[in-house]
């Protein structure tokens, strides 16, 4: 199957050195990635490297494209959507404005009010709290919301930067679930980074194990799954 | 020996001082000396927003208190030209510690406004009828200039006179500036320009610093206005309008910020620019200051003081 | 009564000058954080340009409308060019580069168009209306004002590059995320403030005449408002204009003379800068240490 995204020798900095240090991944073109770690591993440096959003060196290339080094802007407009650590929230618009701006992207206008209400569809909270303001809505509604967000993209690739990260796990199992659901309809690509990697590995076919900015293990899931130090360091047994 | 290069270039410069005036014409005399009550204006403002990084777009107004001041007491209270620099100092360290109060409460951006503001009204406030009887409302207050005293050993010429007694008043303005600077107080200004929360930190009592630094810079720029009063002459609302506060401004960057040598740059280049550029039109001077704002701030941000010791270095000389 | 009403409807129909001023100026600040002090010159600048216009021959509102075209142009490329590069440099930078502006665009004004004072024409009727309170181009003055506060209304709620332009001056990063070029949204909003401006500019001009220096009061008084209403929030600087435009009047009339009406506007900035910041209807900022 044809990569979708693939990083080669990649480093990102965030000042004089490198807080990845030419790692090499790939996500599948359909397919969904993990990237696992502790905190500070440079999980979120890498999906911020893939956007654009720190300097880098190193190649990284969307579906043969060459994109590094090009603006966020421009690679969001090539179909990639990325939910931010911490959401991102527009906090001062309402629900429908947020969504909203995530189709700014595309020219389509009808369509972009079909994928609204198909969005209204999955999350039907959404729906119930489109006039209020967005910073109104508890963690777990505007991990929805933000999910929601880079979906009205209508992306070809979604990266998600610890999409369970401070959620009730009904809420988790929700987003989880939507994003198995997406992925086989809608056949969007999917990198996640997740400190939950019991989580990770359920979803993901293929995986990464970075530490301090290095790949130390990859394979897919279920190898990973089965590794003993990712099992007694990472999933606690 | 580099202090003692030092030395001697500040002797030379102070000699040839002290001989220019005999070598030039009496209009020459008169823009050096309005040079050197800018330059002493200049760093004024230069001790308040270069060294403790306090915005000031209104020391204009200090100017004119200076200026009213020196002038109300030689007109209406017969005080000798001389008495008349302490003390508008004096009033002017008053009204600026008073300002930098509530100014402790502003920062950077809010404080420009807030100053530019100040500079933009004070010429109306000048013109008000209720204190006309002071003021001399829009006309203003016309003054004898002061001649040299009797007791010269040799002839000078009113001009010539007005230079030196201003050529001392520098003198000793930046030497006090000097010693205000290099040692503590220097330091506690820019360890609050640059962290505020580290000075605070430390010990330095940051409000008191900050007030003080607001009045002597008030001061400083007071004892200008006091000087103009009687070189000039005269006093009017509308010689203290909003660009004479860009004026002291576009000398500070020009010249260097929290430099001292810096201050006499840019009162040379706030004196003599517009008597060059007016030449080609009456806008002209205008045009030139905001180029050189700009351009200063992208290229120079150091000012021709900053250049010149970055080519001393480079030099090594 | 009837002298006070007058008083009233005359600071209103200034009001309606300030509140266009102080809007442009919260317009850059919510984008950018900055205070565009050269907003006056560049409003004045424009009315020149307005002049010439006329003056060659144009219809009044053909000239109106490519003034505004030429203001947004003018807004974005100062943006573009000279803004943007020390957009992260220290304040005092910042500051200098705006006075920068404000002198340069002092100074072509009077080169290009000399200083002499100019009267400018207004396209109303020169007569008075509502029984004598105000005069006919006071109200067509407030009329377009209130025009121009509902286009740009309608603009940011409904257009999806007024939401753009919102989101890039609320949170750059997510707007990055979401495709917008958040550069050239600020570049507009300078733009849309620029045209406001000019806007302003060409109202007040038939009113007090045509000068280099006809804005720097004027300038005062859109700070006054726009800090009075709060200098995050456009609601609140149009209604600061309104406010600040009656009360000048007000008390100029009847409490400290019509020489002193500046003052008004340097007290309100400074009693609102030290008593509250956030003005009247504006959002407190908290700085992190």
């Amino acid at each position: 199957m044809a990569a979708i995204l693939e990083a080669k020798a990649l480093e990102a900095y965030y000042g004089p050195s490198p807080v990845l240090k030419r790692i090499s991944f790939t996500v599948e073109e359909g397919g969904i990635t993990a990237i696992l770690g502790a905190n500070g591993a440079g999980k979120t440096t890498t999906l911020r490297a893939v956007c654009g959003m720190v300097r880098t060196t190193g190649e990284i290339t969307l579906a043969g494209q060459r994109i590094d080094g090009k603006a966020t802007e421009d690679i969001v407009r090539l179909g990639v959507a990325h939910v931010p650590d911490g959401r991102g929230t527009f906090v001062d618009f309402t629900v429908e404005e947020n969504l909203r701006i995530g189709a700014y992207a595309r020219g389509d206008r009808r369509q972009i009010a079909e994928d609204m209400e198909r969005v209204y569809g999955i999350f039907p909270r959404l729906k119930e709290r489109h006039g209020q303001q967005a910073g109104t809505l508890s963690g777990g509604e505007q991990q929805m919301l933000a999910v929601s967000r880079a979906l009205m993209l209508r992306p070809r690739l979604l990266l998600l930067d610890e999409p369970s990260f401070g959620l009730a796990p009904l809420v988790v199992q929700e987003i989880f679930r939507v994003m198995r659901e997406i992925n086989k309809t809608d056949k969007v690509s999917l990198l996640l980074v997740e400190q939950n990697a019991a989580l990770a590995l359920d979803l993901a076919d293929h995986a990464y194990l970075l530490e301090t900015g290095t790949v130390v293990i990859s394979g897919t899931a279920d190898q990973i799954r089965s590794d003993e130090t990712v099992r007694k360091a990472y999933l606690g047994y | 020996m580099a202090i003692d290069r030092k030395r001697l270039l500040l002797i030379a410069v102070l000699v040839g001082a002290c001989v220019l005036p005999f070598l030039l014409t009496n209009y020459r005399n008169f823009q050096l000396t309005l040079a050197l009550i800018y330059a002493i204006s200049i760093l004024g403002l230069n001790i308040l927003t270069g060294w403790n990084g306090q915005i000031s777009l209104g020391h204009g107004a200090f100017f004119a208190v200076g200026a009213y001041a020196a002038a109300i007491l030689m007109s209406k209270a017969g005080v000798p030209y001389w008495a008349t620099i302490p003390v508008a100092g004096a009033v002017c360290l008053v009204a600026g510690f008073l300002f930098g109060l509530p100014a402790l409460r502003l920062e950077g951006l809010y404080l420009a406004l807030a100053t530019f503001a100040l500079g933009v009204a004070i010429p109306q406030i000048l013109k008000y009828k209720g204190i006309e009887i002071w003021t001399g409302g829009v006309q203003g207050i016309l003054l004898t200039k002061p001649r040299p005293p009797e007791w010269l050993p040799f002839r000078l010429s009113r001009d010539q006179w007005l230079y030196f007694v201003t050529l001392f008043t520098s003198g000793v303005m930046f030497l006090l500036a000097h010693n205000l600077l290099q040692g503590r107080i220097g330091r506690a200004l820019i360890a609050i320009r640059d962290h505020p929360i580290a000075a605070t930190a430390m010990g330095i009592d940051t409000a008191m610093v900050k007030s003080m630094a607001f009045g002597v810079s008030a001061m400083y720029t007071g004892v200008a206005g006091a000087l103009s009063a009687f070189v000039v002459g005269f006093v009017a609302p509308d010689s203290f309008n909003i660009f004479l506060s860009i004026s002291i401004l576009v000398g500070m960057v020009v010249g260097g910020t929290a430099s001292i040598p810096g201050a006499i740059f840019g009162g040379l280049f706030v004196q003599f620019i517009p008597n060059i550029s007016e030449e080609i039109s009456k806008s002209a001077p205008w045009a030139i200051y905001g180029v050189f704002l700009i351009v200063f701030m992208f290229l120079l941000p150091m000012g021709i003081a900053g250049a010149l010791r970055m080519l001393l270095v480079r030099f090594k000389l | 009564m009837d002298a006070f009403l007058h008083q009233v409807f005359s600071g209103l129909a200034a009001g309606g000058i300030y509140a266009s001023v102080a809007l442009a100026l919260v317009m850059i600040y919510q984008a950018t954080h900055l205070v565009n002090f050269a907003q006056g010159e560049m409003a004045m600048f424009a009315t020149y340009i307005a002049w010439a216009l006329i003056e060659s021959g144009f219809p009044y509102w053909t000239a109106f409308g490519l003034t505004v075209l030429i203001a947004l142009a003018g807004g974005i490329l100062i943006q573009r060019f000279i803004i943007r590069p020390v957009s992260n440099a220290s304040v005092l930078t910042v500051v200098v580069v705006f006075i920068g502006m404000l002198a340069i665009f002092n100074a072509v004004a009077g080169w290009v168009f000399s200083h002499t004072v100019k009267s400018f024409p207004s396209p109303f009727p020169s007569k008075s209306v509502l029984g004598g309170l105000l005069s006919a181009h006071e109200l067509g003055a407030m009329g377009i004002t209130l025009v121009v506060l509902i286009v740009l209304y309608a603009f940011f709620k409904w257009t999806p590059l007024g939401l753009a332009m919102r989101a890039a001056a609320l949170n750059p990063v997510s707007s990055r995320l979401c495709g917008v070029r958040v550069g050239w949204m600020l570049a507009f909003g300078w733009g849309f403030a620029a045209a406001i401006g000019a806007i302003a500019g060409m109202m007040v001009a038939p009113i007090v005449y045509l000068d280099p220096n006809m804005m720097s009061g004027i300038l005062l008084y859109g700070f006054a408002s726009a800090l009075l209403g709060g200098i995050t929030n456009p609601w609140g600087a149009v209604a600061g204009g309104f406010i600040v435009g009656v009360l000048e009047n007000v008390l100029g009339a009847y409490v400290i003379g019509t020489e002193l009406k500046l003052t008004v506007a340097l007290v309100i900035i400074v009693a609102v800068l030290t008593v509250k910041p956030s003005g009247l209807f504006g959002k407190v900022l908290v700085t992190r240490v």
